[in-house]
């Protein structure tokens, strides 16, 4: 029986000439990732190991971008904790304010996941890199620990789903985001437990690396264990760009077998809006109706890249945000926010009204930098809508494009980009 | 390994942000974690809860973020076990990676009421209802996830195996 493009990339990680799914696998790891609010858990369990060093001290990276710039006293110590760990254990992949990013933008851009590599992360948007034909996937602390420790992690193969997207966009204002939406609120936020969510088909050239980028992050949204693409020359080109690992390009077997296999027709998809408190709570714009808003946030690991800083710009440029509500932008990476600079973007958003922040993930899981009062409103670009997640237990999250997001900016209201103009 | 404790009944999709709301994630210390565990979907949980006491919940349990510090802040509010109709995927691990008892069983999660009390064998998979007088049949953990919650976690697994 034939393979699907993850099983090939687990089987090859795993010494093993095939795989099928439930069989339990040791793997060996290609990166291990985390961030400062994971890893110190993850630093107290290697110690308990006893060990000298990590694996390898090029397949480690350390990213501390959820509660930074440091946003208080004891953030600032889980800092401390990790850079201290980091410097000790010689780690090459640590990354400082100033150089930073959010880490599923940054990790990318800084060329360390290739097409074939298997990647774990203490943090679930990890999935993210399966727009590059790797199988990446969240992972917790422990698995953080042991996976620095032995190079090595356990999986159970995962069945899978296919996503056959077919056709080009016809609405101008579609972006992954609202595709994966739309996927998501079609099977549900666990429609894809413990499953790979494998998107082929014609559609993918007209999806751009940073569509894919947005579309595999949020497939732990629909509880998949990963998002993986196929590779093409766009991926390349990406690779290219920024990395000069070696590189394997895996392709599913034709008599692999599928779970589900769903059809999409780009042609047909609008832009798409998921209400409080669940990502698969998703209305077409046209159906939204009148929600007012308090606060627009940009940015994150699901839409903080240069094409969606165009996007949102392009809307606001020359125009007013809506009295009364706070827009905040941040980039994802230090590398877009000179290339914002550089375009002009950052001087259009500070004209429209809005702020323009340093890359954190602040906003997004109710940290810092936005938190949102009892009973007000937001439209995100983020990846989640759950009860409290930007602050407020009674406050509301409604996700979004960055194009519905920089729209409605300027109405107070959620807004079909198509009626800004 | 057996557990013994009174039901707190949740729905589908409990996600980690109720579990331990970010907000509370600038430390990692277990006790603190355990001050907030379910805050944003039921306040009175911590004052309720007492040692060996069970969760129950629905489909999904612990979906989203993979902050370990949400199996943490169960285990350390004083929770033996959970039994949910799924977990999601990333809970499922770190509660077996930090020791945590779960079971799979949709016929056990329909029939459990809050407040019931029941006793649970890992081992075997077996859920007895006492309040009710009922049993249901969870799957047992496949052998390779019972070496490693034998080993208390899998730190200590790799330590042994190691050795």
């Amino acid at each position: 029986m034939g393979m699907t493009m993850t099983q090939k990339i687990l089987a090859a990680h795993a010494g093993l000439d095939s795989v099928k799914a439930g069989q339990l696998i040791q793997a060996k790891l290609d990166l291990v990732l985390g961030n400062d609010v994971t890893t110190p858990v993850a630093v107290k369990e290697f110690n308990k190991m006893g060990l000298t060093g990590v694996f390898d001290k090029k397949k480690v990276a350390i990213v501390p971008d959820h509660f930074t710039p440091n946003k208080d006293i004891q953030s600032a110590e889980q800092c401390k904790l990790i850079r201290e760990f980091a410097y000790d254990k010689e780690i090459e992949n640590y990354f400082e304010i100033g150089e930073m990013g959010i880490e599923h933008a940054l990790i990318p851009e800084k060329g360390l996941v290739v097409p074939g590599d298997v990647v774990i992360g203490a943090d679930s948007h990890t999935c993210t890199y399966g727009a590059l034909g790797a199988f990446s996937t969240g992972i917790g602390s422990t698995d953080m620990a042991a996976g620095m420790a032995t190079g090595q992690a356990w999986f159970k193969v995962p069945n899978a789903l296919k996503f056959v997207l077919t056709g080009k966009p016809t609405n101008k204002w579609v972006s992954g985001k609202d595709i994966i939406l739309h996927i998501i609120g079609m099977i549900g936020v666990d429609g894809a437990l413990y499953k790979s969510m494998e998107f082929v088909g014609d559609g993918i050239n007209h999806l751009t690396m940073d569509d894919r980028f947005s579309m595999a992050n949020m497939a732990i949204e629909a509880g998949g264990k990963n998002g993986i693409f196929p590779v093409d020359e766009k991926t390349l080109e990406y690779v290219k760009e920024h990395s000069t690992k070696e590189y394997t390009v895996y392709t599913a077997d034709e008599d692999a077998e599928y779970d589900a296999v769903y059809e999409i027709d780009l042609t047909t998809i609008v832009p798409t809006v998921s209400f409080p408190h669940l990502p698969d709570n998703t209305r077409r714009i046209d159906e939204v109706g009148d929600v007012k808003i308090d606060q627009v946030v940009i940015g994150s690991c699901t839409n903080g890249r240069i094409e969606d800083m165009r996007v949102a710009a392009g809307i606001l440029a020359g125009k007013k945000v809506a009295k009364g509500v706070r827009v905040i932008v941040f980039p994802a990476t230090q590398k877009i926010y000179l290339q914002a600079l550089k375009e002009g973007l950052i001087e259009q958003f500070v004209q429209a009204g809005a702020v323009f922040s340093t890359p954190t993930c602040g906003p997004c899981l109710g940290g810092h930098m936005g938190i949102l009062a009892k009973g007000e409103r937001a439209i995100a670009t983020t990846n989640r809508n759950f009860v409290g997640r930007m602050g407020h237990p009674e406050s509301e999250v409604y996700l979004a494009s960055p194009a519905v997001a920089a729209a409605s900016a300027l109405t107070g209201k959620i807004t079909n980009p198509e009626d800004i103009a | 390994m057996k557990a013994k404790g009174t039901v707190f009944k949740y729905g589908s999709n409990v996600d980690t942000d109720v579990i331990i709301p970010a907000r509370y994630l600038n430390t990692s210390d277990p006790k603190e974690l355990a001050k907030h565990c379910m805050e944003d979907i039921d306040a009175e949980f911590v004052n309720k809860v007492k040692d060996g006491d069970i969760i129950v919940a629905d489909k999904n349990f612990g979906s989203g973020s993979s902050r370990e510090h949400a199996p943490i802040a169960i285990k350390a509010s004083g929770i033996s076990c959970v039994v949910a109709s799924t977990f999601a995927r990333i809970f499922y691990r770190n509660a077996i990676n930090i020791g945590l008892p779960i079971l799979e069983c949709e016929e056990a999660v329909k029939a459990i009421e809050a407040g019931n009390e029941l006793e649970v064998d890992f081992s075997k998979g077996l859920i007895k209802n006492l309040t009710k007088n009922e049993e249901y049949q969870a799957e047992p953990f496949p052998e390779f996830i019972q070496e490693i919650i034998a080993a208390d976690g899998l730190i200590e697994y790799i330590k042994k195996n190691k050795n």
